[in-house]
């Protein structure tokens, strides 16, 4: 069994106390459950069961990739997201015009109403971050698919990691 | 919907309780009762007319074959063979000969006739005990002729209530959401049918992903989630009139709705900054209160059929888990404690169950509790199933499943199925398209 490592929570002036709390709870859950489940994770493209590849990823500008993805039943942001998100909010910066979408999704593991509330919860976190590098709530709307809208349609362990993602989207 | 007059042909005889034969139904289809649908009899002009009306050569037949087919998808009855019947059908209806009845060991045998009256559906119908050699029920319906199909819903309530003691499910209506196209990009539309697959509509074209409709219990409204502009809102649809409206003036997405039991609230989920609270609407002051105040995932809502209580799923513990709440959203209890997710709740109409989806080890279950989250029974495992609606005499769960794809993402399809409560009888509900989300109708009659 692969060990996990409770990665640090970004302090970045966000979250109240309690939400910080819960989410340290609910990655120590996380660890529980993975330990219990992901099979695949000697693709390369997967770390714990966050998917590292590149695949289905987009890009909104050169190296300014569209999406960041989550852990199953997560909406915490991983270190590579929290990059990947900076990137976009220097390109929001310099871009000031443009308004965004952030549309989160669920992978197909989890019951339609609890994924649609999840989905919200993703694509908040990402709106969170973005928010926290200076991008205002004004140019960020949020949507959530749940599970309605997977890039892939396998029903594996990796085709669910490229599921679980909130895809930020030009909306002008 | 059109009113179908109900009048009782004769007096019920009163036969002491040890004659009667009665159908176990606390043991599902193990031991189906052998039951005999004669055709209706009909005379040669009412044939004629029923002809040119609704294109059916024998409404006769036509209509003991709905009862016939509802008796045999309720698992608890085995309609016998016709070939093997001896008697016709009109004297059969007139007086059986219960020796004949009994020598193809039907236990019970329905019979009947067809009118044509003053350009309506006159059917009569009569409930025999084969081995008591006694009527047991008559009675008789006057209805516009397309009616027809529902003639043969409400024979089967009957003879369903007279055997079993509990209220049939038959006269009743599936709404659910039709799919179609490759699983990135389902097209969905909104659909429905009566309870046995017959007279399929679909009432969206498609051109917005629409999800989780769900029937008043008290009229034919629905309540449903519709992406229309792409902003996911709870909505409002009465299927007489097409009329539909937004619920509530929500500056986010809400959803997850269902009626209250007197269907004069919805009880929804609405998301905001990353938290979904469960809030009600008045639908005739308009007045909205937020139910539950707690930063987790609070979604599914479902009232018990008293309107005292409310079962929802919450993540507040760290995981989807069922709760029980007052209808205030006072007195929050946890009443799911086995091992896995649990998600879906849905109060029985009887009161004493609630039905809910559960995952464990990569598999999804179908389970009932009781409302203290006592007594957990797993009805079905599968792949993926979820979102069970309990037919109006909380007797039957309908869900939906789907199927795992192959390496190549391929073979992905989305069927509804149905369960008896004591885990028995699990059948296919035969859509036109893929299908999931069902809801189950109140009873249209009764």
């Amino acid at each position: 069994m692969k060990k996990l490592r409770i990665r640090n929570i970004d302090q970045g002036a966000i979250m109240k106390l309690n939400k910080i709390l819960k989410n340290a709870f609910l990655i120590t859950v996380a660890c529980l459950v993975l330990s219990a489940c992901a099979t695949s994770k000697k693709t390369g493209q997967m770390q714990g069961d966050v998917y590292t590849g590149k695949d289905t990823v987009e890009y909104l500008a050169s190296g300014v990739p569209d999406r960041v993805f989550f852990a199953t039943n997560e909406s915490v942001l991983t270190t590579a997201s929290r990059e990947t998100l900076r990137k976009q909010a220097a390109w929001l910066r310099k871009n000031s015009k443009i308004t965004i979408v952030l549309e989160g999704h669920a992978d197909e593991r989890g019951t339609r109403e609890y994924n649609l509330a999840l989905g919200e919860r993703r694509a908040n976190a990402a709106k969170d971050y973005l928010m926290t590098y200076g991008i205002s709530s004004d140019r960020i709307s949020v949507l959530s698919y749940g599970k309605e809208r997977p890039v892939d349609s396998g029903s594996n362990p990796l085709a669910w990691s490229k599921n679980r993602r909130s895809v930020t989207v030009k909306a002008n | 919907m059109k009113r179908i007059l109900i009048t009782t042909l004769l007096i019920i005889i009163p036969i002491k309780v040890f004659a009667l034969i009665e159908v176990d139904i606390t043991r599902g289809n193990l031991n189906p009762l052998p039951i005999a649908v004669s055709p209706l009899s009909i005379d040669d002009r009412s044939k004629k007319n029923f002809k040119n009306i609704l294109k059916k050569e024998n409404i006769g037949i036509e209509i003991s074959s709905v009862v016939e087919n509802n008796l045999k998808i309720s698992g608890l009855f085995n309609p016998l063979n016709k070939d093997a019947f001896l008697q016709a059908p009109d004297i059969a209806n007139l007086k059986p000969r219960f020796e004949d009845w009994n020598l193809i060991k039907a236990q019970a045998l329905i019979t009947g006739k067809v009118n044509f009256v003053n350009d309506k559906l006159r059917v009569e119908f009569r409930l025999w005990d084969v081995l008591a050699g006694k009527e047991m029920m008559a009675l008789a319906f006057t209805t516009v002729p397309n009616n027809w199909r529902r003639v043969g819903h409400i024979i089967t309530d009957k003879v369903y209530e007279r055997l079993t003691g509990e209220k049939g499910y038959f006269d009743t209506r599936i709404i659910y959401v039709a799919e179609e196209g490759p699983k990135t990009r389902r097209i969905k539309k909104l659909a429905i049918m009566d309870q046995d697959g017959a007279n399929n509509k679909f009432l969206t074209l498609g051109n917005e992903l629409v999800l989780t409709p769900r029937f008043n219990p008290t009229s034919q409204m629905v309540t449903y989630l519709s992406y229309f502009r792409n902003l996911p809102r709870v909505y409002l649809l009465d299927i007489e009139t097409g009329m539909q409206e937004v619920v509530g003036d929500f500056p986010g997405m809400t959803f997850a709705p269902r009626f209250s039991p007197n269907g004069k609230k919805i009880i929804m989920s609405f998301a905001k900054d990353g938290n979904s609270d469960i809030y009600t609407m008045d639908l005739e002051n308009r007045i909205v209160e937020k139910i539950t105040n707690h930063p987790s995932i609070d979604t599914s809502p479902s009232y018990s059929p008293d309107g005292k209580f409310i079962c929802f799923n919450s993540d507040r513990s760290g995981y989807q888990q069922i709760y029980v709440m007052k209808s205030d959203g006072t007195n929050v209890k946890r009443i799911s404690f086995g091992k896995g997710l649990y998600g879906t709740p849905v109060w029985s109409p009887r009161g004493d169950l609630i039905a809910f989806t559960k995952l464990h080890k990569g598999k999804f279950y179908i389970g009932v509790m009781r409302t203290d989250g006592s007594g957990e029974r797993l009805l079905t495992e599968n792949f993926y199933q979820e979102a069970p609606s309990w037919s109006p005499n909380g007797r039957v769960l309908i869900f939906y499943r789907e199927t795992e794809t192959d390496d190549k993402g391929e073979g992905f399809s989305a069927k509804l199925w149905s369960i008896d409560l004591t885990g028995y009888n699990e059948r296919r509900v035969k859509t036109p398209t893929d299908a999931s989300d069902p809801s189950w109708s109140s009873l249209l009659s009764n």
